[in-house]
């Protein structure tokens, strides 16, 4: 298969989108892990908030909150960080990638904590540990296995959804597909390459996330 | 307190590469995908005749310049967004544009022509272009000339890159490509798969819709940046850089 | 805010709404048309039936939808064989082709969906209708199907709505759905915010009665249920595998 000099590029875009999709991964767990304190919490607003942000997020296409993010975050930021921020399109996408992660996110740990057994919370404050305690030897640990199936789609929709960053101009493995597509007029070719090497990287994820869900079943019963 | 927290998580994934806006560090938009001005070349750099244009500018005006790729949508809202703070990628000095951002004198001019598939014989008038099917990239003078003439009587595809509408033109889900001559015999008509079409009609020059040239824009009210290239423009005009790179691409001057 | 470049796009926005209901529709129902023998393939025993439809769920699962897309639209257009093939007219429409993207990618999913709801139907049942000397189609039909569709309601109707997310990518192959209708109208006028927020509310308004009129059809479906069991009812990957 002639590649007609391309390929190097196309491994470097390849690299780039497991970059990208890993660290929009983290950012989005730590938006995930306060959202879905925002939702459990007592306080009225802080639910409605959270709630928003997960419906806007699950409710308008993907590559709108892309576009929209991409020209109106440039704009954000320098607000936020009071002085002129240029941002990327690196930067750009790990933004709008992390925000929908977070999005995800919130659900799955929110629906994972709730699957803690309130029994156990209840029986640990009887026994008179301290909150962050609590947290750390009962609902996390727990959580972790609870949330592991959900997270683990989570990084497979992250995987795909790198490819309509491709779309603002990040040069990740869809972009540079197209560019070689274009230049060479062989449409088919690369975007065959491409599939195959999106194939390669969820055959990958799988196994990997069936071998962390099974160390984190790991001295249960078997259901 | 979260929201503080939020902010500096997001503040320090970027702050690292925020650039502070120095004076003489210049950031230049190009598209990429409009052989021969601009492309990208198999090992990722970007290459062309506007890049080139861009560099020795750059040089003549003793500003230190980074190029970027950026699809053409996004070109002017990103330039509007202090992205950049110039764009050399072929864009035609139109009195729209004019109304979003500032221009410098053109630096190179060259008609528009409409491409069909070797035999069609297509008459480019309404009556001739009845129920086809013309492409043209979007947000470009040819799509609004495209809009603005035929739309009533023709099917009009627009494409978010013109290699994409040549792809099209290939496969035939289009009668006609209407694009900027030059990147058509380059970019598309001398090269392998261009073979069975050639151009058809004349050549389109009217300003009202083709502009007067290729210019570099920048943000209104820049005027030091303006001023800097088109000084540097008129330097390398006199000098002969400007032809030294025009022979490079063209056997002919495409001023 | 250009409040009035807003009201004015009002127009071009409904004709794209129009656009994206259509592929939404078409793609969702040839969609579901062809899981149903992709899943029965899927839980059959024969190795011949379970490995092509495993490889295929597979490979529209694992594989972005966009890359599906211009596979079909671009990558058709490589090979001059298929000009002359029956499939042109159909491949020849960027329409025809979203359709065709859309439908392969959702029947993968609800494939998936379908399988879940199949095997989540208690054995116990399965075998008291097989010793009763029922058909494997009888029981089908009359035992695992009808239990089966509802287990999935929610899965199905999550599927729908990213159905309908995922038909904005039919504007990367130049149709006129809603975002496409955005799009053009930043080429034209670069108002940015106007445009993507005005798209952005018709896939809210969208998706908001899309999932309202899954509720409902989900309570009156299981209305004969008792209420602890419309609580429990398992949900299915809610989260667009």
């Amino acid at each position: 298969m002639d590649l007609k000099g391309f390929g190097g590029q196309i491994l470097v875009g390849a690299g780039l989108t497991l970059a990208v999709a890993a660290l929009s991964l983290v950012f989005g767990l730590m938006i995930g892990g306060l959202g879905a304190a925002a939702k459990l919490s007592g306080r009225r607003t802080l639910r409605a908030l959270a709630d928003a942000y997960t419906t806007l997020v699950r409710g308008v296409p993907e590559l709108l909150i892309l576009l929209l993010l991409y020209f109106g975050g440039t704009v954000f930021l320098t607000w936020v960080a009071g002085e002129q921020v240029e941002v990327n399109g690196l930067g750009a996408g790990l933004f709008a990638l992390s925000i929908l992660c977070g999005a995800y996110t919130t659900e799955v740990l929110r629906a994972a904590v709730q699957g803690v057994p309130k029994g156990q919370i209840e029986a640990a404050r009887a026994l008179g540990m301290h909150r962050a305690t609590i947290i750390r030897l009962v609902l996390l640990p727990q959580v972790w296995r609870l949330a592991l199936p959900g997270l683990g789609n989570v990084w497979l929709v992250l995987l795909k959804d790198t490819s309509l960053i491709s779309v603002v101009g990040l040069e990740e493995l869809m972009r540079k597909s197209a560019i070689a597509a274009g230049a060479t007029h062989q449409p088919f070719t690369f975007y065959a390459v491409a599939a195959s090497v999106y194939l390669l990287f969820t055959i990958g994820s799988v196994l990997g996330i069936s071998a962390l869900e099974r160390r984190a079943r790991r001295g249960l019963a078997r259901a | 307190m979260r929201l503080s927290l939020i902010a500096a998580l997001l503040a320090a994934t970027v702050g690292w590469q925020s650039q502070a806006h120095a004076q003489d560090k210049v950031r230049i938009a190009t598209e990429g995908a409009y052989a021969p001005f601009n492309f990208k070349a198999p090992d990722g750099t970007l290459q062309g005749f506007d890049v080139d244009i861009a560099k020795a500018l750059c040089e003549h005006a003793h500003l230190e310049c980074t190029i970027v790729a950026q699809d053409w949508d996004g070109i002017i809202p990103g330039l509007l967004a202090k992205k950049y703070d110039a764009i050399v990628a072929s864009m035609s000095i139109t009195e729209e544009r004019k109304k979003k951002v500032d221009f410098t004198d053109k630096y190179y001019q060259t008609p528009a022509r409409f491409v069909e598939k070797k035999g069609a014989n297509f008459t480019i008038s309404k009556e001739g272009l009845k129920g086809k099917t013309i492409g043209a990239q979007r947000s470009t003078i040819h799509a609004q000339y495209l809009q603005d003439n035929y739309a009533d009587v023709a099917d009009i595809k627009l494409y978010d890159s013109q290699e994409n509408a040549d792809l099209d033109l290939t496969a035939g889900r289009l009668d006609l490509v209407l694009a900027d001559s030059i990147v058509l015999l380059e970019g598309f008509l001398n090269k392998p798969d261009g073979k069975d079409f050639e151009f058809v009609g004349p050549e389109l020059k009217d300003p009202k819709w083709f502009g007067e040239g290729a210019g570099i824009a920048v943000r209104p009210g820049d005027a030091k940046l303006k001023d800097a290239l088109n000084k540097a423009l008129a330097e390398i005009r006199k000098d002969g850089t400007y032809d030294k790179i025009d022979t490079k691409y063209f056997p002919f001057s495409i001023y | 805010m250009d409040w009035q470049l807003m009201f004015e796009s009002l127009p071009r926005f409904l004709a794209g709404a129009w656009l994206s209901l259509k592929l939404i529709g078409l793609s969702l129902v040839v969609g579901w048309a062809l899981s149903l023998p992709v899943a029965f393939a899927r839980v059959s025993r024969r190795r011949l039936l379970w490995m092509p439809a495993f490889a295929y769920i597979f490979c529209f699962r694992g594989t972005p939808l966009l890359v599906q897309l211009y596979l079909i639209y671009y990558g058709s257009g490589q090979f001059p064989w298929i000009h002359d093939s029956w499939l042109w007219p159909l491949l020849r429409q960027p329409f025809g082709c979203a359709v065709i993207a859309f439908a392969l990618n959702t029947a993968a999913y609800q494939a998936e969906i379908l399988r879940g709801g199949i095997m989540a139907v208690p054995v116990g049942e399965v075998e008291a209708a097989r010793s009763l000397g029922m058909g494997t189609w009888l029981i089908m039909r009359r035992i695992v199907l009808p239990q089966a569709l509802r287990l999935t309601l929610p899965a199905y109707g999550n599927e729908i709505i990213l159905v309908v997310k995922s038909s904005s990518l039919a504007s990367t192959i130049t149709l006129l759905d809603i975002t496409g209708v955005a799009r053009s109208i930043v080429a034209e006028s670069f108002a940015v915010y106007e445009a993507f927020l005005d798209a952005g509310a018709v896939y809210l308004i969208l998706t908001f009665v899309i999932t309202r009129v899954i509720g409902v059809t989900e309570k009156r479906l299981m209305r004969h249920l008792r209420r602890e069991d419309q609580a429990a009812v398992p949900t299915l990957e809610p989260y667009g595998a």
